[in-house]
């Protein structure tokens, strides 16, 4: 096989893996959150159980919902499904790693929330601008800090592509970096907000005084509502793949090391396992935050992130 | 590079991250935890520069500051604020995330000060000089932003915490008599601050050192 059929068969293998999965990452977490408290919790699968009822209703619009309220779930979608594939998960023999470095991955996940927030205010109700603007709020301080969690790595490997540096963080040799873990304190920040976890948002609550992201897709149903909830599994995978390929990458595969290949399905396996574990965790520890107190958050992700930086320049580690 | 020279930037990292959690802690009772973990922490540092040079003095150095600024100091400030009865107080900041902005801003100043002199020393801790000038810039405006008196001396223990930092990393520590010299002033220091609390309070029925400016000479 020539070496650019392997790298689409293990593009192709490595989205499927995380679109597929990502539902039951989203069901191992509720589980997870169940069992913590003292549940017995709905089930690993009970997320695709949810999708398919979705997915067998018919679609309710509001009248004066324009093309663009229509568009957006499958933008949503498609946004995640390329960010999704970006990610190297097993292997980092990616066919499409040179159409997208970390920055432009920055750029697919706003690109989908501009779209979020757009057919949110679209309908006109209170709630979705609210949420709008609610949700633009988090998103203008959480982008700079994860562009700032991303140039630690960045510095370390030399490159802007994400093959590359979780190649040269996998393959190097142990030494200890303290700027990297200020950058994966600040990354796990950035991830609960930007993912619309407890401490900034409650994923399952309908209170109005605090919903964000439940705000934005309040007007969807039937398919429309399947693809958003998919893409919000499919983001939330992403990002914990993120954060495995950057900071514990071990055990990744390299190009053309097919005898690696079920080494590497289960060590992502399992860091998945543990990553949904310690949210879950962490979600039932803290307290949902005021949202006048995110800024004081994520400006805490942004300092953690900037250190993080700052402490590879001097110290070189 | 070589495990301990690793351990010891590990360790200027996580006091770089102390200094800030101070600057953004609004509880007195952490701020107490926090400056004892920087105790603990430069113990550590010095017990690796130790080991890693072989100057045993640092050794002592390490237990006196493991005795006084893990130990005793942080029990004293205890007691103190269990005698004040403001265990609990929480100090209302304004403008948190400015203030991180302005130690960062600091950090940066802080680390191409010490470029220059790093790149000149050979020592194993050249390059955590930075992070030492750093913690004593951050522990500066600590003193500056906060009011109160407890979280104003306990920006000056950290103050002093980053000088100590900085003489382990420029010169492998001070001699050791200069260092229970040091020790015994900060000692002293503490105590009589202590006994100051009360007076201001007494004065002012308030540990707010606004109220101090009203002491000022006025040209009327």
């Amino acid at each position: 096989m020539s070496p650019f059929f392997e790298s689409i068969l293990s593009q192709l293998t490595q989205t499927l893996l995380v679109v597929v999965l990502a539902p039951a990452f989203l069901g191992w977490l509720n589980q997870c959150r169940a069992w913590l408290q003292n549940r017995s919790g709905a089930g690993v699968l009970q997320p695709y159980r949810v999708m398919r009822k979705l997915f067998h209703k018919d679609a309710v619009l509001a009248k004066n919902a324009s093309p663009v309220f229509r568009a957006a779930p499958y933008v949503q979608f498609s946004c995640m499904v390329l960010a999704a594939s970006i990610v190297p998960v097993i292997e980092t023999d990616l066919a499409f790693s040179p159409a997208a470095d970390v920055i432009a991955l920055v750029g697919i996940f706003a690109l989908a929330r501009v779209f979020a927030a757009l057919a949110a205010m679209d309908i006109g109700t209170a709630f979705g601008t609210m949420g709008a603007r609610r949700e633009m709020l988090v998103a203008s301080l959480s982008e700079p800090a994860l562009l700032m969690v991303f140039f630690t790595p960045l510095l370390i490997a030399q490159s802007t592509s994400l093959n590359a540096i979780a190649d040269a963080l996998a393959h190097r040799q142990f030494a200890i970096y303290p700027s990297l873990a200020f950058a994966a304190v600040a990354f796990v920040m950035v991830l609960l907000a930007e993912n619309a976890r407890i401490p900034i948002d409650n994923p399952s609550t309908h209170l109005e005084l605090t919903m964000i992201h439940e705000a934005l897709i309040l007007e969807y149903s039937a398919r429309h509502l399947a693809l958003i909830e998919w893409a919000t599994a499919i983001k939330l995978t992403t990002y914990c793949a993120l954060g495995i390929a950057l900071f514990v990458p071990w055990g990744l595969a390299q190009t053309g090391e097919w005898q690696m290949l079920p080494v590497s399905v289960l060590a992502f396996a399992g860091k998945l396992a543990l990553a949904g574990a310690a949210l879950a965790v962490l979600e039932t520890v803290s307290a949902k935050m005021r949202i006048f107190r995110a800024p004081e958050f994520l400006g805490m992700a942004f300092l953690l992130a900037v250190l993080g930086m700052l402490t590879f320049l001097l110290l070189g580690a | 590079m070589s495990l301990s020279a690793q351990l010891i930037n590990l360790m200027a990292a996580l006091l770089l991250l102390i200094a800030f959690a101070m600057l953004s802690q609004r509880r007195i009772l952490s701020l107490i935890h926090l400056y004892a973990w920087q105790g603990v922490v430069l113990a550590t540092n010095n017990i690796v520069i130790g080991y890693s040079t072989g100057q045993t003095h640092l050794y002592y150095s390490a237990l006196l500051t493991f005795a006084l600024k893990a130990i005793l100091l942080p029990w004293i400030l205890h007691r103190l604020i269990v005698r004040l009865n403001i265990r609990w107080d929480v100090e209302t900041l304004i403008n948190i995330p400015a203030t991180m902005l302005v130690g960062i801003a600091l950090v940066v100043f802080a680390f191409n000060l010490a470029l220059p002199i790093s790149q000149l020393a050979g020592t194993i801790t050249r390059s955590t000089l930075g992070i030492a000038i750093a913690i004593v810039l951050l522990s500066f405006l600590m003193m500056i932003t906060r009011r109160k008196a407890v979280p104003q001396v306990i920006g000056f223990l950290a103050l002093e915490n980053g000088l100590f930092f900085a003489a382990t990393s420029a010169t492998y520590g001070m001699p050791l008599a200069v260092e229970l010299g040091i020790a015994l002033d900060v000692l002293v220091g503490v105590l009589i601050l202590g006994i100051f609390f009360f007076q201001v309070r007494e004065a002012f029925d308030s540990l707010d050192l606004r109220h101090m400016e009203k002491l000022k000479e006025t040209d009327q």
